[in-house]
């Protein structure tokens, strides 16, 4: 359970809160690194059992460093099983990027991609997974973008981003603004429609292409 | 809807060549492609100017799969990915549910996992290197090494009755105890691949046909790989001392000592070394873990039924080809509502192009071996 925040603060001197004592009944919780913490302090999230594991706030270093520049555009800072999420504004992907790798030191994209939400306001949440080799510390950004909104690409900023922003255009239809191809990866070129998308049911495919290129009633 | 397709095969746009310049096809259906990998390759007589890889023809939509089948019903899909290292996988996978729930496997079943996981590792870079001599024109290892990685599958089919997709793991620990004389055999293997290992370096590491091949082909170098999100053997063989194992330990890691091998020059010779490394630390690795393999439940208390709380998670292990990261979102249900896999394979494929430019048409062959790609897992 390494992968947290390499600024959260240690838990040791956190005091248990009241009637937090594991009763007879309650078994033990199972996680190791179970301790309570301060109940003043939101970055480590109290692993009990009662409380389930789930996103709660973040004010660690790293966020107010992140605030501090760039204000309004970090819409939400949250810790979730002890990984560390930044929301951002979508039309200012790019620049948060090049901050996260030129000042921040995140060097790696590990993974780009997104999750469709189609009950928001904005479905798609595009989700960019960093690592920071000399901090040894991963960064999740994440930005929210509407149906037809463009997402600036980052492969100006990570060499990485190409294929992955590809796949998730060939997936979700996300267009990635400043690609510099932009095509499918995975399915074929002539491929109607984005199958992840919540809306495009497991048993869709594009019929046409299924018949005309395979010679076959359906792929099912 | 509209229309708008265009009789265009995939990928095959006007490019304007050169006078001197080719475009050749590679795959998909070609022998040391590894699967169905289609390259196309732009040639200036037999020089690389450029290179496409062409993916896709295996694509199953196991991320959308995901999303129609429970926590518990997806486990066994996770195998098909990167289907030389089910193991692997499965690890990968068990380990991000467990993380999602907030439990733990117990401590014998994370020993357990840890010992099936390196012998995976050695058999998926058996397969690597049996193959991947092959392609360059080395006849022999092949043999020699499905010798040894027979005696792995062996151990996984005692343990569970599978040898490729075992779905060996459970979420929340393991389903089956270990079968009697399980440390025997693992003890057994490991004795005897000591020797083994050194007997491939004979035919191989000061072969002067196998150096020529390797030596100097495909350089990535170390920022090159950190920017294209290369991990594993390739990235360490840049030069880059970093293993998830060691990074983040999962499983039973942290209690084992071992030693990241890295390579200096970043080409097909030093991922060959830097692989032929790992798997004697793999062996060091197991034979610690079977001295002691502690007593007790190998199944954390997990319901029938999964329902992890909201949120969200990612958790990553170092795949025998890279880090496989498993990032899975829970809306509370008992499926989970999205399930991203982040396959090592297609991102290192991607460091293909800079590995062969200026290469000649027999490097491709040595630089699509050496990235050690699984087809599986690239087109999920």
């Amino acid at each position: 359970m390494t992968d947290e925040p390499a600024d959260k603060q240690p838990a040791k001197q956190a005091e248990p809160p009241k009637g937090e004592q594991p009763s007879a009944a309650q078994p033990k919780a199972p996680r190791v690194e179970a301790q309570p913490a301060a109940p003043a302090k939101p970055v480590v999230p109290p692993a009990k059992k009662e409380e389930p594991p789930g996103p709660k706030p973040l004010d660690s270093p790293l966020v107010l460093r992140f605030r501090a520049r760039f204000g309004e555009a970090i819409r939400d800072a949250v810790i979730d099983r002890k990984q560390a999420i930044l929301v951002v504004e979508v039309g200012r992907l790019r620049e948060i990027a090049e901050y996260a790798r030129d000042e921040e030191q995140f060097d790696m994209l590990t993974d780009l991609t997104a999750t469709d939400w189609p009950k928001r306001e904005k479905r798609f949440e595009v989700v960019l997974n960093l690592y920071s080799f000399p901090r040894n510390e991963r960064l999740r950004l994440k930005a929210q973008a509407a149906e037809n909104e463009k997402v600036p690409s980052v492969t100006g900023v990570w060499g990485a981003a190409n294929w992955l922003e590809r796949e998730c255009y060939d997936m979700f239809g996300i267009v990635f603004d400043g690609h510099p191809d932009l095509r499918r990866i995975l399915l074929p070129d002539e491929w109607q429609g984005h199958p992840l998308r919540k809306d495009y049911d497991i048993l869709t495919q594009d019929t046409a292409w299924v018949r005309e290129n395979l010679g076959i009633e359906s792929g099912q | 809807m509209a229309d708008t397709r265009t009789p265009s095969f995939p990928g095959v746009q006007t490019t304007i060549l050169g006078a001197d310049e080719i475009i050749l096809n590679m795959g998909p259906q070609h022998p040391s492609t590894h699967g169905v990998l289609r390259v196309k390759l732009r040639m200036d007589g037999e020089r690389i100017v450029a290179s496409e890889c062409i993916i896709g023809y295996l694509h199953r939509g196991v991320e959308k799969i995901a999303e129609h089948r429970s926590y518990q019903q997806f486990a066994p899909y996770v195998d098909r990915m990167d289907y030389v290292a089910a193991v692997s996988n499965g690890l990968g996978y068990c380990e991000a549910v467990e993380k999602l729930l907030g439990v733990e496997a117990p401590p014998r079943a994370s020993v357990v996992r840890t010992i099936l996981t390196e012998l995976q590792r050695i058999a998926s870079h058996l397969l690597w290197l049996g193959t991947h001599a092959l392609d360059i024109g080395a006849l022999t290892p092949v043999f020699y090494c499905f010798r040894e990685r027979e005696e792995i599958l062996k151990i996984f089919e005692k343990y569970c009755g599978a040898r490729l997709t075992t779905h060996a793991f459970r979420i929340g620990g393991l389903q089956y105890e270990t079968y009697d004389g399980f440390e025997h055999d693992v003890a057994r293997f490991c004795q005897d691949f000591a020797t083994k290992i050194d007997e491939y370096e004979r035919l191989l590491t000061e072969n002067r046909i196998w150096v020529g091949r390797t030596k100097g082909v495909g350089v990535l170098t170390a920022q090159d790989a950190i920017d294209l999100g290369v991990t594993g053997p390739v990235l360490r063989a840049s030069g880059v001392e970093w293993d998830i194992r060691k990074a983040f330990p999962y499983a039973a890691y942290d209690q084992y000592e071992f030693k990241i091998p890295t390579g200096p020059n970043g080409d097909t010779y030093d991922r060959y070394l830097v692989r032929m490394e790992e798997m004697r630390q793999s062996r060091h690795i197991c034979l610690q873990a079977i001295e002691n393999i502690p007593a007790g439940p190998i199944l954390a208390k997990v319901g029938k039924v999964l329902k992890p709380p909201p949120g969200e998670v990612y958790h990553s292990i170092e795949a025998p080809k890279g880090e496989l990261g498993y990032y899975v979102v829970s809306d509370g249900t008992i499926q989970p509502y999205r399930v991203r896999v982040r396959p090592p394979s297609f991102i290192n494929l991607q460091a293909f192009d800079r590995m062969v430019r200026g290469h000649l048409v027999a490097d491709v062959v040595a630089v699509i071996g050496t990235i050690d790609i699984v087809l599986g897992e690239v087109d999920r």
